[in-house]
């Protein structure tokens, strides 16, 4: 029955361990059976020796999870092999949109009152003030074009590189990942100076000048990260 | 076909009442024929400031609840012949007596009537603050040079910004002392508009006449030589689309006030 001319699974040895290049054309099962064999075969050279990471090439494949896992335990189980990562060409819909969501610059043209809250997953870039009271969250960072008077959360999901940036900044309170700060209980004279605030070496938010952010956050210059 | 105006603030105590008692008498003395309704219901006061409360017979949970026509339960203002009325709240009730969509019935059988019919709300955002705003196109929000008041100006204003049938809100300055602005120790004008970014309808100095004129029942407008007099008809021409400059606030250009109250004075 099996009369392949091309195997499934190709093994390529680099300084960083091994490369298997999985073929995408045939089913699952199939894909499986033969990685078995072949890793089979080899099992037995130096099995003593440090632990080999692997990484996947999948092409155009799509692994659910449990697929996922399943690869993982079956090239686990051959004892030195460890599963570094899984290289695929595609990605669900789902994925997609969350990944867009979580990478897009979303613009907001509002004034955000008291009592009023705007989350954004992406990076936030708000068109108008945040008064006293109002709060905005970004996944990302925070831009604001108008004056911050109330409370910026930016990389709510745990990113300690997040910024937020104001033309006016007076906050009444300042997140970033789980760091907080509040704003000095005297009054401070009102700069008009566009400032940004991001958490420095001693895992404290800072509010500086804007120009810095080039240096602090290089990602930022250019192009969109991925 | 009238309009319905709103008149709210979130805070309680900054001059809600007195300024709808106040636009409504001013706007029926310019010939328009106004109404005015009273939603706080349980806390009534327009129709104490307006010296109607020996009057009331009919309340507006008696309208809403079928048990009168709205017409028997207008009380007509006599200084005003057939120019202004009012639509007292009920006292023995409170505020869940009265349900969104029937003071939007209301409003809108009151607006066939009427030229202007003005809403006041109670203090708050819940069910009070709700049925006051059901009915109305425009809304005016009222607040003082405090820190506090302007939070909760603020607040409403973000409320009433998701009323699709109300339009942008306009602001009055209630309570101004230019002494206290003056030397800082109060909010100015400017920085309360830029903050809030609505359109400032009006501002009205601290008069103690305001608060002598309420207890008597009588409206301050009525009086032509108060300074809040001034100001509240100035709002009113304003709310007819007239552009009426602001008013000096400072006491020092007597000069300027004088020429201003005289050219008043005289109409």
């Amino acid at each position: 029955m099996k009369k392949q001319k091309q195997p499934y699974v190709t093994m390529k040895g680099t300084k960083d361990g091994l490369t298997l290049h999985l073929d995408d054309t045939c089913s699952y099962e199939d894909l499986i059976a033969e990685l078995d064999e072949k890793l089979t075969i080899n099992e037995n050279e130096d099995s003593d020796g440090p632990l080999v990471s692997v990484h996947l090439k999948i092409g155009n494949r799509y692994l659910t999870p449990k697929q996922e896992e399943e690869l993982r335990a079956l090239i686990r189980a051959k004892k030195n092999l460890v599963v570094e990562s899984i290289d695929s060409n595609v990605m669900t819909k789902e994925e997609a949109l969350k990944w867009k969501q979580k990478t897009e610059i979303v613009s907001v043209a509002k004034i955000v009152r008291s009592g009023q809250v705007l989350h954004v997953h992406g990076d936030l870039l708000l068109i108008g003030d945040v008064n006293p009271g109002g709060t905005v969250i970004a996944g990302g960072n925070i831009f604001i074009l108008g004056a911050l008077r109330g409370i910026a959360h930016a990389g709510c999901y745990g990113n300690k590189e997040a910024v937020i940036a104001a033309s006016i900044m007076k906050p009444t309170q300042l997140r970033i990942s789980d760091v907080m700060n509040r704003a000095p209980d005297y009054k401070t004279e009102e700069r008009n100076e566009m400032e940004c605030a991001y958490i420095d070496d001693t895992g404290q938010i800072v509010v500086d000048r804007l120009q810095l952010l080039t240096h602090l956050r290089p990602n930022l210059r250019g192009e969109r990260r991925l | 076909m009238g309009e319905a105006i709103v008149i709210t603030s979130g805070k309680g105590g900054v001059g809600k009442t007195t300024t709808t008692a106040n636009l409504g008498t001013a706007l029926a003395l310019l010939g328009k024929r106004v109404c005015l309704v009273d939603t706080d219901i349980g806390l009534r006061n327009l129709d104490v400031v307006m010296g109607l409360e020996n009057r009331i017979i009919y309340d507006l949970v008696d309208v809403a609840e079928g048990r009168c026509t709205v017409q028997k339960a207008l009380v007509k203002d006599k200084r005003f012949d057939d120019k202004l009325y009012l639509l007292p709240a009920a006292q023995t009730s409170d505020k869940t007596a009265v349900t969104p969509e029937q003071m939007k019935l209301l409003v809108g059988e009151l607006k066939q009537d009427y030229d202007y019919v003005l809403i006041d709300c109670p203090a708050g955002i819940e069910q009070g603050y709700k049925n006051a705003v059901a009915g109305a196109d425009q809304a005016i929000v009222v607040t003082t040079p405090e820190v506090s008041a302007v939070r909760d100006a603020d607040r409403i204003i973000g409320l009433l910004e998701k009323e699709e049938h109300v339009k942008r809100p306009r602001l009055v300055i209630n309570r101004i002392r230019s002494h206290m602005v003056k030397s800082g120790d109060m909010l100015d004008i400017d920085e309360i508009v830029m903050h809030l970014s609505i359109d400032l309808l009006g501002i009205i100095a601290d008069d103690e006449n305001v608060i002598k004129a309420s207890n008597n029942g009588e409206p301050i407008v009525l009086d032509p030589t108060s300074k809040a007099s001034i100001a509240y008809r100035n709002i009113a021409r304003r709310i007819l689309g007239e552009s009426v400059p602001l008013q000096q606030l400072e006491d020092e250009q007597k000069g300027v006030f004088s020429k201003l109250k005289k050219f008043f004075g005289v109409r």
